[in-house]
């Protein structure tokens, strides 16, 4: 508590005083300072309006999908009863299970990319933009897979049984192992951007999107909400206090749950316009609508929107699944491949379903256009902006009660999902300055603040840089994923051969 | 064929009580013991990311905990009255795993302590020897 209360008064200091021109401030020393990052990540392939960076993700997916022949589909089935617990070996209970480690994941990436991210998406993209969302998480379903299995191959085990893993290890190793150079080299690299991509979309966006929530629901300003949310994150991770994270992993599964029950409703309640909706997403996808940059528009959307959610093709899960203690690292890879599945394919797809559905996106009735605002974005039936706000706008037209329940969500999602961010920050920050309580101190009161500096930025300056900062991670692990592919095969292959033999056995 | 006796033992007042009783029908029939100290535990339950990387290591600490502070104390204590004594740790579902022991081990009877809950908390998860009552393979001996 010490720390807390020394934290929120000097952070309240800060803030008091003039409360709109501070962040005012923050806001264009932020946007100043990130321009040319974003600009460089999101610079358009000459001559066409892609930006090469989703074209990069998505021809790694499409690689991954080819070279591993359709692995998410042949091992869908497989990958189920992995986590149904039918492959563990009874002598292995009370270490963590394929069920743990797939919803320890999850938890990284369920959450506002699902809510927030998809409205951003749609109010751009259009109704269009949710089939490339969809098929971006399909492939990257075989991102996930090589990723993951690589984490588990190369990570580093201690005496004391703890296990630090990730991109940064199997760059280092299974280059030196492959003989390749500069290994080393793009480990750091990776690990420079996952800091960044910690404190940007693993942090800052939250923030910004719980506090905003919050501000149009409830009429709290953000900096309070920023404050709260900051001081809680310390609490937790530089006092401590693991109670808190504890009580939010239990309670985020059953808000998910919660969140896809209530999206559920709606569309059942809807049933008759199921078919209309599923029309536009189709229309929208392969014709142009009258969005900016028309069907290319919807791509970029979808594919950008996807990859942020789901995370596949970033890094980070291999940070996550690479601490699970398996015999097999395909094992482990079979049950990451589920992850993008649930996230973007039901989850987000549910999302979209939702304000589609609501008719929260006006459709000039003439032309069947949409209607465009002053910024490009697609107009909306409450006049909202993208983002959560929208969400809840969808939400709120079917359930009066449930922007609040929404709200509540939001937090609790933008909490646990920092939470699982901070320990990737960390694990990139010891690889890169080595382990030690002082180093992982200095990272977490960064970490802190910058919950702090997303909670009061603008939406469009913390949305951009937090996309440029994840998707640069993908540059170095996509690279070296390439590199590494045919270990992965040579894995898949003789565990294949095994499970068909008999000697990887099921034991329900 | 020797009698083997499963006795689940925790460290608790009712384990010993079960554990005593379990003892002297040993000494009078000449019984092997084995005494089984089961860690709840569900592959069904929510871990935070840090969790998952320490539970290794957490796991270790807590078997060897269970050993030292609670099953080695009463082995030698046992050994000692010249019984036959052997001890496990296992993780899961309390009785689910005292009936795969029993099958294991080829365990001839399984006593367990009543542990007493009462109220919502029985009505809803039920009791352990409730349960082994209902399922154990074995006969099984419910000490109060």
């Amino acid at each position: 508590m010490k720390y807390s209360l020394a934290a929120l008064a000097a952070t309240a200091t800060l803030a008091r005083p003039a409360e709109a021109s501070i962040a005012d401030t923050i806001d264009t020393v932020f946007a100043n300072s990130t321009g040319w990052f974003v600009n460089l990540i999101f610079a358009n392939l000459p001559g066409t309006g892609i930006p090469w960076i989703v074209g990069w993700l998505v021809i790694g997916a499409l690689v991954f999908t080819f070279y591993f022949g359709f692995i998410q589909v042949r091992a869908f089935g497989h990958a189920l009863q992995i986590v149904r617990g039918k492959y563990s070996d009874p002598k292995d209970a009370g270490e963590v299970s394929p069920f743990q480690a797939l919803t320890a994941a999850l938890s990284g990436t369920v959450g506002l990319g699902n809510i927030a991210g998809v409205a951003v998406a749609v109010s751009i993209g259009g109704a269009g933009a949710t089939f490339w969302m969809i098929l971006a998480g399909l492939l990257g379903m075989a991102s996930k897979f090589t990723e993951c299995t690589l984490g588990v191959k190369y990570r580093n085990e201690y005496p004391d049984g703890s296990v630090s893993g990730g991109p940064m290890y199997y760059i280092k190793k299974g280059f030196a192992e492959r003989g390749l150079p500069l290994g080393g080299f793009m480990a750091i690299m990776f690990s420079i951007f996952c800091v960044l991509g910690a404190l940007g979309g693993g942090n800052m966006f939250q923030a910004n999107q719980a506090a905003s929530q919050v501000q149009s629901v409830l009429g709290v300003p953000t900096w309070i909400t920023g404050l709260v949310l900051s001081g809680i994150v310390f609490m937790v991770i530089v006092g401590g206090i693991k109670s808190i994270a504890r009580v939010t992993e239990k309670v985020v599964p059953f808000m998910g749950g919660g969140y896809f029950i209530v999206g559920m409703a709606i569309l059942i309640l809807n049933w008759d316009m199921i078919g209309w909706a599923f029309g536009e997403i189709i229309r929208g996808a392969f014709t142009d609508t009258g969005i900016i940059g028309g069907m290319v528009g919807a791509i970029i959307q979808g594919f950008r929107r996807a990859a942020f959610s789901n995370e596949a093709g970033i890094g980070s899960a291999a940070i996550a699944h690479s601490a699970v203690r398996t015999k097999e690292p395909i094992s482990e890879g079979f049950v990451s491949l589920l992850e993008p599945f649930i996230d973007t394919v039901i989850i987000c797809t549910m999302t979209a379903l939702v304000i589609i559905i609501t008719q929260q996106l006006l459709i000039d009735a003439n032309t069947g256009m949409y209607i465009l605002d002053a910024n490009g974005r697609i107009a909306n039936a409450e006049g909202v902006g993208a983002g959560v706000p929208l969400t809840s706008a969808a939400f709120g037209s079917a359930f009066g009660w449930a922007p609040y329940a929404l709200s509540v969500a939001v937090f609790l999602f933008a909490f646990s999902t920092m939470i699982t961010w901070s320990y990737y920050g960390v694990k990139a920050w010891t690889y890169m300055f080595g382990e030690g309580e002082t180093k992982e101190l200095v990272f977490k009161l960064a970490f802190c603040f910058f919950i702090f500096v997303g909670a009061v930025t603008s939406l469009d300056a913390v949305i951009d840089f937090s996309d440029a900062a994840l998707f640069s991670m993908a540059i170095f692990n996509i690279i070296a994923l390439y590199f590494l592919m045919p270990i992965v095969k040579r894995e898949l292959n003789s565990y294949l051969l095994r499970l068909k033999s008999g000697q990887i056995k099921a034991y329900k | 064929m020797a009698e083997i006796y499963l006795i689940a033992y925790d460290g608790s007042d009712t384990a010993e009580r079960a554990l005593k009783y379990g003892a002297e029908r040993a000494k009078a029939a000449g019984a092997a013991l084995i005494l089984a100290h089961v860690l709840e535990w569900s592959p069904y339950s929510f871990l935070s990311a840090e969790e998952v990387a320490e539970r290794h290591k957490r796991r270790k600490e807590e078997v060897g905990r269970a050993e030292t502070v609670i099953l080695d104390p009463i082995r030698k204590k046992l050994s000692a009255q010249g019984l036959s004594v052997s001890t496990e740790v296992r993780y899961g579902h309390i009785a689910e795993v005292l009936c795969e022991m029993a099958t294991e081990f080829k365990a001839t009877q399984i006593i367990v302590g009543r542990t007493g809950e009462k109220g919502l908390q029985a009505r809803l998860f039920g009791s352990v020897p409730a349960t082994l009552a209902q399922v154990a393979p074995v006969p099984c001996t419910i000490v109060p």
